[in-house]
């Protein structure tokens, strides 16, 4: 089976010849027309048409928009702020860099669309530190929005008015976790809160309720505001409807981001098909298939069990090359969706290697509030960059399991699964590799390169 | 009196043990009111709530209720009402109490979790207790003999940080034991309200220091010593002087104002190392100024006043003194006297027919734990009837009395009464009979210089601006040559007018508490730990000079 068609609605002007990012190259491509359709709507009809689309988030949980803007409390006479999550760090991720890059535009209008819908005056759009570039061009996009009467006060004449600001992260992993983002946002250091009782949509940005979605959401609603939740559904499989872009990295013969429905697409066509498949000579070994937080998948092995197709339980049993590029596929084969990230290892591809650099950066991006991820990732890093770059032995593997295993579903964020998630995976799926490491470091050659 | 009202109670379940705690309590909080104790360190009472050491992880679950009925699911095995346990681990300081609340505190996953925690602080810790201030009340030893694997995993290289850091002139940071708690973070940012802490650099790198230009010198700094869980904040003063597990603990009362700062006196052999806060939520919470730790100083100090004489033998010398004099006597009493002196003081004036003032202290509060009064104890002097009005801080009468020729000898207990506004040529002109503990102008021109103790050696009461009635007991010997002020009071009495008081607390509570109307319901072996309070209404129309601190508030006159 070939894979099907690539379906651009985010990615629609991405890399496109003559396509620009200026607001006047937007307009001539019916640029803000969604908006000025969207502001003679009521807002509770904008949410409905979301909480219909099933969207979910495209940050990585993929936890569905309308019932995070559903959970805001309206109730209690504070401002709302909504947020633009657009700290991209997630290795293996590179889609929103694109966006702001190229189709800034699109993310402000889609802002200002969420921003009525949801009633709020001031929205933040919270730039990694390392996208200087991105963070000028979204101040200069803002500008001629505000120039054009799309943002800031009185927006078309409706009466409505809402101020979009561009803040620049200092460069930290921690600050894609919203609530992370949050503290950085009000000027301190960016450790996520405890939840309960600091939940955004009730106690976010300045005690009050917050919004916090990713950038490509944010875009995927400008388009649901355009064609109606109902049809936004029909794209992709129920409970993930959409499309999805695969930031695909690593050993292809094809690198590169590609848009499709979501649930449409395999692993295997993606990477087969679409990339075209390992460089010459090589096999595949393993891929991570959502940001390197994910759990790896092992080339080689099966996935059983059973699952929903409409009202029926099926029966399943799947190879990597199987898996359908969803949420919920790639969470029963026991990884995840994520951000979309899917990095490629194949057969030159050390596993300890491979850990060893994953862990050097979670331990080097942990902020380092509670103690289990703080300790732990460094100690697995210490570890890991040990066995590499000193003595190896036999039973480190098992000790970096042991100490993965302290961590996740500890800690106050989800930092702690991110961190261990790779350890835990890459050793109960490449054990022979961790045990047999000491022996194999004496059979490579000195001059190979080098980790960080 | 007012009922205090009741608060909303919610029944929890906590390792099988049903209470009923306040709406509000955490679980902490509440598994100590069992008698159930779960390990923090980053949790405070008094402090905000981070949930950052991950050591209180509780397993918690909710009773559970059929999703459409609502009605309770009954679980047939034990014919209770079944509990969904969260299959994660909770943390318990961030855990509010809800009805039907079930926690379990030793499960294996409860376990596993702390075993964990435990094993993670260690890895980068310099395990230096041998060596280590903190060693003894160490809440990283006391909880790694619970949960402490015995033996380390860790074979990589221990983080380095910076040791014996000053970060202000009274406390010395080790960051290599730090646990990043943030503890004294929240302290100076939240209750000193001096936010000059804080951490820098990432990960388990992160290292607290002071914020660029700043010092950690504000008057309350060596709480984060107190309230630091593990020996990265020292005391400057207190480091290596002494081994905790040696020092005896005695309750105490801060005499540096009407406050009233409950405090523990640590001492051993007769010296006093140090002086902590004692805990007492209506008055001081958990926090103690740094000016008041330093006070048994004066204990030691080479000014203080002994006398080779036997009490009975100074006790008549005095009499003597005063019985030639007799009705031209005034006597200076004290706010810093305690309830039980003043109440003999009371006796004395009364021996001699004298009238009594007393000197009034005051300075600029600190609106937290140091009050415009910096006498201890003027309300006792109201309370037992020493005098019927505030105090000034000059002796302008008894100056003008001293001028006349109508006051020719004068009883100060323990004040200087030059400082109070008396001339040299104006003391020139009077028999002084001085109690005190240290030389001063008055000790130097007295007649009569009666020896007593400090606060330290002996024990008594005051009452503080709340009307608090709190008590103090004697952590030291009295200095060899010094009398207990009571003891000599008592004495002095005897000599002058023939007549028998009690010298000792156990005797002489029984009459104060027969001739002092405020204090008739009481012993001085009844009064709680945390003081009680008096009714304040007799005095309700005086000028207090106190402010607002914490946990009081001047009475809109």
């Amino acid at each position: 089976m070939s894979a099907p068609a690539q379906h651009r609605i985010i990615f629609k002007h991405i890399d496109e010849p003559g396509y620009t990012n200026d607001i006047e190259c937007y307009l001539r491509h019916g640029g803000y027309e969604v908006l000025r359709k969207s502001v003679t709507r009521k807002p509770e009809e904008l949410i409905d048409e979301v909480k219909k689309s099933g969207l979910r988030g495209r940050g990585g949980a993929g936890f569905p928009c309308g019932v995070k803007w559903g959970l805001v409390d309206r109730k209690s006479g504070k401002p709302i702020y909504l947020i633009v999550n657009a700290d991209e760090s997630e290795p293996g991720t590179f889609k929103d860099r694109y966006i702001m890059h190229q189709d800034p535009h699109q993310l402000i209008e889609g802002t200002i669309i969420s921003c009525f819908a949801n009633n709020v005056k001031q929205a933040y759009i919270y730039i990694r530190g390392e996208m200087p570039e991105g963070a000028r061009i979204l101040e200069r996009a803002i500008a001629e929005a505000r120039s054009r009467n799309f943002v800031g006060p009185n927006i078309l004449g409706t009466g409505y008015s809402c101020e979009i600001y561009v803040h620049r992260g200092a460069g930290a992993y921690i600050c894609g976790e919203e609530t992370g983002l949050i503290e950085s946002l009000e000027g301190k250091r960016a450790n996520p809160r405890i939840k309960p009782p600091y939940f955004p949509a009730v106690l976010g940005l300045y005690q009050c309720p917050t919004i916090v979605n990713n950038v490509e959401t944010l875009c995927q609603v400008k388009y649901i505001a355009d064609v109606g939740g109902e049809a936004y559904a029909k794209i992709g499989t129920p409970g993930n409807t959409g499309t999805r872009i695969f930031c695909v990295s690593g050993h292809v013969q094809r690198p590169g981001y590609y848009e499709f429905p979501a649930g449409t697409i395999t692993m295997g066509q993606l990477l087969n098909d679409v990339c075209g498949g390992p460089l010459p000579g090589r096999t595949f070994k393993a891929v991570i298939p959502g940001g390197s937080s994910a759990k790896v998948l092992k080339f080689g092995e099966r996935y059983k069990g059973k699952r929903k197709v409409g009202a029926d339980m099926v029966d399943y049993d799947w190879g990597v090359e199987d898996v359908p590029m969803d949420f919920d596929s790639l969470a029963m084969i026991g990884s995840m969706g994520g951000s979309g990230g899917v990095i490629v290892m194949d057969d030159t591809v050390n596993m300890v290697e491979a850990l060893a650099n994953i862990n050097a950066f979670y331990s080097h991006e942990s902020c380092g509030q509670c103690t289990p991820c703080r300790e732990g990732s460094l100690w697995m890093k210490k570890i890991s960059s040990r066995m590499v770059h000193g003595d190896a032995r036999p039973q480190d593997g098992a000790l970096l399991k042991s100490v993965a295993d302290q961590i996740p579903g500890r800690t106050i964020c989800a930092f702690g699964e991110a961190c261990s998630w790779p350890t835990q995976s890459f050793i109960t799926k490449f054990k022979d590799e961790f045990d047999s490491y000491s022996e194999v470091k004496k059979t490579l050659p000195a001059d190979r390169r080098v980790l960080v | 009196m007012i009922q205090p009202a009741k608060p909303d109670l919610v029944t929890v379940n906590i390792d099988g043990k049903e209470i009923a705690v306040p709406k509000g309590t955490n679980v902490i909080e509440a598994a100590r009111l069992v008698n159930v104790d779960v390990p923090h360190y980053c949790y405070h009472p008094k402090l905000a709530v981070v949930g950052n050491c991950r050591m209180c992880l509780i397993e918690m679950g909710m009773p559970a209720v059929d999703p459409a009925t609502k009605a309770p699911v009954i679980d047939p095995a034990t014919g209770k009402q079944k509990i969904n346990w969260i299959p994660r681990p909770q943390i318990g300081c961030g855990t509010t109490v809800s009805p039907g609340l079930h926690v379990k505190t030793t499960s294996p996953m409860v376990k596993d979790a702390r075993e964990g925690v435990m094993e993670f602080l260690l890895i980068n810790h310099p395990l230096d207790c041998p060596i280590c201030d903190q060693a003894g009340e160490c809440k990283l030893q006391e909880q790694a003999t619970g949960y402490g694997r015995g033996y380390s995993r860790f074979i990589e290289q221990k983080n380095v940080k910076p040791k014996r850091t000053q970060l202000g002139p009274r406390v010395t940071l080790d960051d290599e034991r730090c646990v990043l708690c943030s503890r004294c973070i929240r302290f100076s940012r939240d209750v000193a309200k001096e936010d000059v802490l804080g951490f820098v650099d990432r990960g388990s790198y992160s290292t607290l220091t002071c914020h660029p230009d700043k010092k950690l010198d504000h008057n309350y700094s060596l709480n984060t010593v107190d309230i630091c869980p593990v020996g990265a904040l020292t005391s400057t003063d207190f480091r290596f002087k002494m081994r905790v597990w040696f020092l005896k603990q005695t309750n105490s009362i801060c005499t540096e104002s009407s406050v009233g700062v409950n405090s523990v006196v640590w001492s051993r052999e007769g010296v006093i190392y140090r002086i902590t806060p004692r805990r007492n939520d209506e008055v001081n919470d958990t926090w103690m100024p740094d000016s008041g730790r330093v006070l048994y100083k004066q204990v030691q100090s080479a000014d203080r006043l002994t006398s080779d004489i036997v009490l009975d033998n100074i006790a008549s010398k005095a009499a003597n003194l005063l019985n030639e004099l007799s009705g031209a006597i005034a006597v200076v009493g004290s706010g810093r006297s305690s309830v039980e002196e003043q109440f003999l003081t009371r006796k004395l004036a009364a021996a001699l027919a004298a009238p009594v003032s007393l000197v009034s202290r005051t300075a600029q509060g600190d609106k937290l734990l140091i009050s415009a009064d910096r006498n201890p104890n003027v309300r006792g002097a109201l309370v037992t009837g020493l005098v019927s009005a505030l105090p000034s801080a000059q002796l302008t009468s008894l100056a003008a009395d001293i001028d006349a020729g109508k006051v020719k000898a004068i009883v100060s207990i323990g004040e200087d009464l030059t400082a109070a506004g008396l001339t040299a040529a104006q003391l020139a002109k009077v028999s002084v009979v001085y109690f005190g503990t240290h030389a001063n102008a008055t000790s130097a021109a007295a007649k009569v210089v009666v020896p007593t103790v400090t606060v330290f050696e002996k024990s008594g009461t005051f009452i503080n601006q709340q009307f608090r009635i709190q008590k103090f007991i004697q952590a030291v010997p009295a200095l060899a040559g010094a009398h207990n002020d009571l003891a000599a009071l008592a004495k002095v009495i005897t000599a002058v007018s023939g007549a028998t008081v009690p010298a000792e607390l156990g005797t002489l509570w029984p009459l104060i508490a027969a001739e002092v109307p405020a204090l008739a319901t009481m012993l001085y072996k009844n009064i709680p730990e945390t003081g009680l309070l008096l009714d304040a209404t007799p005095w309700a129309g005086l000028p207090f000079v106190e402010a607002q601190t914490l946990h009081f508030k001047p009475a809109t006159v």
